[in-house]
């Protein structure tokens, strides 16, 4: 019965990969032919972002059970580092001289420099009780977006870091063989300016187009999925589960508890710094304010929304939740607004006195709206949507705890 | 029993081992030595310091004084996966599994010590990995037929009987290739026929070149399978032993049924 | 002593022999500003009283503590609506709108906190341990966008009704003292005086200590959990509630979003002083008011957040007890 539980996981997972597959692949045409323009496959790179970022979080959380309050810090280190190495900012630093470090090398150089801040975090903490980890990357997540707001002779502080380098495809692709015969898809001079690129075919080339952006993203969480999942089912994946179930007992089992939990960890900054050395070339500015306590916890929700441990889930979370934040809540104020048109409240849309306009007071409530959400979520499916089978039980299990203590409770009264 | 060259005839020997938790002697003083091969009994009251001298040797606890060499080698104050590296593996009085694993996971992280697979091997799923992940999985399996409980290798190890929990447990434990098995009541809450059939499972075992070391209360099990008996109470060792000499000591009998009888 | 250990220690020392050297050269200066980060720490100390006593009792870290805080400001901003008095001069209807503000806040974020405990978390209570941290997220945000929908982004006005201005300040060698300075740390001692009698001396205290220690154990001994946990909630808010007045009447500002910075300033006071032990978060929030108005003086304000959550890293890293900890982690 339990084989057959497993292969119906398996079966799950394997179904919403396959949604999402198709759903990555037609998206990008589906879009440009219904709407004429690329906005959207930007924003899909943006969120594509996200997903990167859960897929990371959910290694430190849901496979090894440890909190990380502050992972927007490793995105921060990652897209920082490759800013400042790609960018012309550096001139007006105290070094005066500007590198163009190229993008395929620096993704890793991000990787490595968050992978390496999460060492030095997480070595002195988590020899710690779980929590101290929780509190210790709160306090990490505030200091390094007040760093850069500090320090503007090097980070541009509030004024950001802009015209940041975009990636260049390698030679053997871009070469003039590549676009001889109309096929054209990697040759910049016949490539449109900026964001006029209205077909897919034509032009594919980074800085110019979001759909090189939106084809990058993709091809990398295919891959963190892979690996990530090659993870999962490894010694070390093994060694993580039991970590979060019994430390003691994975001790004893001859689990170094302390560096398997800093491997964690480190890969999950490590995914995170990637992630941010990504963004910060795709969306070409960055800037302290984008790294905020925020960041973080919208991450974190992801995962938990997803369903912790369950890499699938922690996909479809991420995308809920960056929809719901950058689509939902945004066009509230309008929707709201045209429904009073249509209900023929159209008096409420105006502002008179203390009152100003259902528009604005919807914008206002909107972040109530995802305070609220947060909240029933979790009061209503605290496994989150796709939950692994693990935690699943666990929950049954917290349930029947629950019961028996009531009859303990009724027997002791 | 063992084919190995013998380094020394005693596998462990604690020498005058001592733990106080702030004014309380939890471990008082207490020297012995478990030989190569044989089945070691701890026994005494309850709060003699049983498992507290375990969790001595085991490196949960550090000792406040004396020494704890295993097989040779002095491991006083090692780390928990320092100790089961060498070749000390362990049950726990209140089973410890990894409850929201498969019993196949379960016996799979306990051959966690004897794989080699890095980082990399298991990113990249190279081949190396997969010969390594099989062979466990295989290895992993024959554990849980020789503790009979194959048939439940995909089940949640929570969801099985108690008595197959501790069979698994014990299962776990062997899978770390263990010079020394430390079993800490492995007959708690045991039926007579459960009792038997455990007590004939610590015999094949011992034909694995295992030495068992371990704390019982049922003497049925104790007298049954021991070579050798310690009898701890209040922290002291009070006695020591065959079990027909360790049954007729006086302090024995007056630890267990008071002063009065 | 160990490397750490002794970094630890290094940077202590240097730290004291900075302020020690500012104390020597301009004292006067010195006190000035030890004064004001005293307030500013009594302020600290009743919010992180709350944090230490929910940690201590549930494990959970209450993101929404911070908020309450300043919905008790907001609701006392908006109580003192209904009183008129003239802001420059300190008359009896003064006293009487103090009188009747603090317990009323006080009351009312009481009743909402244990409202929070009951709708957020309490159900998650045997739920994984992320689901009631998440709950307190949000509820974070729920309160935020309460007073965001309430009084917008502004900063809000809150009545000048402490006695101030001339008559009511002195200089004692050239060190500046207002009623407001005064005002603040009595009423912050008062109060925590009072929760240190009420934990120690009352059954309710007690039965709170013991959940904190042992809840499977209390619950054996007929402790009533439940009871115990909302009583937790109601008395940290009643603090929290008061601090967020005191913060009022002090600043006269106050804007949606302050309870975030505030909050994790007084978590890490919580910390400082050993998360769970009450007497450590009072004392701990005293000092990191302290060292918040040195590093706003000698080091510049905009560093005085890296500071400070420099400081949380290192008292975990370093002293994971808290300086007066006296809880001792597990592994």
């Amino acid at each position: 019965m339990a084989l057959l539980q497993r292969r119906r996981m398996r079966d799950r997972d394997a179904m919403i990969y396959g949604v999402l597959l198709i759903l990555a692949l037609a998206f990008p045409a589906t879009v440009l032919y219904a709407t004429g323009s690329s906005a959207l496959i930007s924003q899909a790179g943006h969120a594509g972002t996200f997903v990167l970022l859960a897929i990371g979080l959910n290694v430190v959380v849901g496979f090894a059970g440890l909190l990380d309050l502050g992972y927007a810090a490793f995105f921060a280190i990652g897209a920082y580092t490759y800013a400042l190495f790609a960018s012309s900012q550096l001139d007006s630093s105290p070094l005066h001289h500007s590198f163009h470090l190229p993008f395929w090398l620096m993704i890793f150089v991000g990787m490595f420099v968050a992978a390496a801040a999460g060492v030095i975090l997480g070595f002195p903490t988590l020899r710690l009780r779980g929590d101290y980890l929780a509190i210790v990357t709160l306090g990490f997540g505030e200091i390094v977006p007040q760093l850069s707001y500090n320090l503007p002779q090097w980070t541009g502080g509030i004024n950001a870091i802009g015209g940041i380098d975009s990636p260049s495809l390698p030679a053997w692709i871009t070469g003039p063989w590549a676009g001889a015969n109309n096929i054209a898809i990697i040759r910049p001079d016949v490539c449109p300016v900026l964001g006029s690129s209205t077909k897919f075919a034509p032009c594919f080339s980074f800085g110019f187009d979001p759909i090189a952006f939106y084809v990058l993203i993709v091809i990398m969480i295919i891959g963190a999925v892979i690996l990530v999942g090659n993870l999962h089912r490894s010694r070390l994946g093994r060694a993580w589960m039991a970590i979060r179930e019994d430390e003691v007992a994975a001790a004893a089992m001859g689990i170094n508890t302390v560096t398997t939990k800093l491997l964690a960890f480190a890969i999950g900054a490590s995914f995170s710094g990637f992630a941010g050395a990504y963004y910060g070339a795709s969306f070409g500015l960055v800037s302290p304010d984008q790294f905020l306590f925020l960041v973080s916890v919208t991450v974190l929700v992801m995962v938990v929304l997803g369903g912790m441990g369950s890499i699938a889930g922690v996909i479809v979370g991420a995308l809920v939740i960056y929809f719901v934040l950058n689509s939902i809540l945004p066009q509230l104020p309008s929707t709201v607004e045209s429904l009073a048109n249509t209900f023929g409240l159209n008096s409420l849309n105006v502002q008179n006195g203390d009152w100003p306009g259902l528009a604005q007071e919807t914008q206002r409530v909107s972040f109530l709206v995802y305070g609220l959400i947060l909240v029933l979520m979790m009061l209503l499916r605290p496994q989150g949507i796709f939950p692994s089978r693990v935690r699943e039980q666990e929950l049954k299990h917290a349930a029947v705890q629950e019961d028996e203590a009531a009859v303990e409770a009724a027997h002791a009264g | 029993m063992s084919e190995r060259p013998v380094v020394s005839e005693n596998i462990l020997e604690l020498t005058s081992l001592t733990k106080r938790f702030g004014g309380l002697l939890a471990v008082d003083n207490v020297s012995l030595h478990i030989k190569r091969g044989e089945v070691f009994a701890l026994i005494g009251p309850n709060g003699a310091g049983k498992t507290t001298l375990f969790n001595n040797v085991t490196g949960l606890f550090q000792p406040t004084s004396g020494r704890v060499v295993f097989d040779g080698r002095d491991i006083t104050g090692s780390k928990p996966h320092e100790v089961a590296r060498l070749g000390i593996a362990r049950t726990f009085q209140n089973i410890r599994l990894f409850s929201y694993m498969s019993c196949l996971d379960n016996v799979r992280v306990g051959r966690h010590v004897r794989m080699h697979a890095k980082l990399w091997d298991s990113l990249f799923k190279l081949p190396s990995e997969r010969h390594e992940e099989e062979r466990v999985t295989q290895e992993a399996m024959d554990l849980l037929r020789f503790v009979g409980i194959a048939q439940q290798a995909n089940q949640y190890a929570r969801n099985l009987p108690y008595g197959q929990q501790r069979r698994l447990e014990i299962a776990r434990a062997l899978a770390t290739d263990p010079k020394l098995l430390l079993l800490d009541e492995p007959a708690a809450g045991f039926t007579p026929q459960e009792k038997v059939e455990l007590m004939a499972l610590v015999g094949k075992i011992l034909e694995r070149g295992v030495t068992v070391f371990l704390i019982e209360h049922d003497m049925k099990v104790v007298m049954g399978i021991s070579q050798r008996i310690v009898v701890l109470d209040h922290g002291e060792k009070i006695a020591e032993g065959a079990p027909d000499e360790v049954r007729k000591d006086a302090r024995v009998i007056e630890a267990y049924l008071g002063k009065s009888a | 002593m160990s490397p750490p250990d002794l970094g630890f220690f290094i940077i202590c020392a240097l730290a004291i022999i900075g302020l020690a050297y500012e104390a020597f050269t301009q004292p006067t200066a010195f006190v000035q500003v030890s004064i004001f980060g005293l307030a500013d720490g009594a302020m600290y100390a009743l919010v992180a009283l709350g944090y230490t006593m929910v940690y201590g009792i549930i494990e959970l870290i209450n993101f929404a503590h911070g908020d309450v805080f300043t919905m008790g400001a907001y609701i006392g901003t908006a109580i003192l609506g209904f009183f008129s008095f003239n802001e420059n001069s300190f008359t009896a209807i003064n006293l009487v709108a103090l009188l009747v503000v603090f317990p009323v806040v006080m009351l009312v974020m009481g009743a909402i906190n244990i409202g929070i405990e009951r709708i957020a978390y309490r159900p998650l209570r045997n739920a994984p341990r992320l689901a009631p941290l998440i709950t307190a997220i949000g509820m974070s945000f729920v309160l935020e966008g309460v007073m965001f929908l309430w009084h917008g982004p502004a900063t809000v006005h809150v009545p000048d009704l402490l006695p101030h201005g001339p008559g009511f300040q002195t200089t004692i060698g050239g060190v500046f003292i207002g009623f407001k300075d005064v005002f603040v740390v009595v009423t912050a001692a008062i109060l925590v005086t009072l929760l240190a009698i009420f934990i120690n001396r009352t059954r309710l205290g007690k039965a709170m200590r013991a959940t904190a220690q042992d809840r499977d154990a209390a619950q054996l001994m007929g402790i009533d959990i439940n009871r115990t946990i909302a009583a937790t909630f109601f008395i940290g808010a009643l603090l929290a509630g008061a601090g967020g007045m005191i913060w009022g009447l002090y600043y006269n500002n106050i804007f949606y979003n302050l309870g975030f910075r505030t909050g994790l300033v007084a978590f890490t006071a919580a910390v400082f002083g050993g998360i769970g032990n009450i007497p450590g978060a009072a004392i701990g929030g005293v000092l990191i008011g302290l060292i918040a108005a040195y590093s706003d003086s000698y080091i510049g304000s905009k560093w005085t957040e890296v500071v400070i959550f420099g400081i949380l890293i290192g008292v975990l890293v370093f002293r994971p007890t808290g300086l007066l900890g006296m809880r001792v982690p597990e592994k």
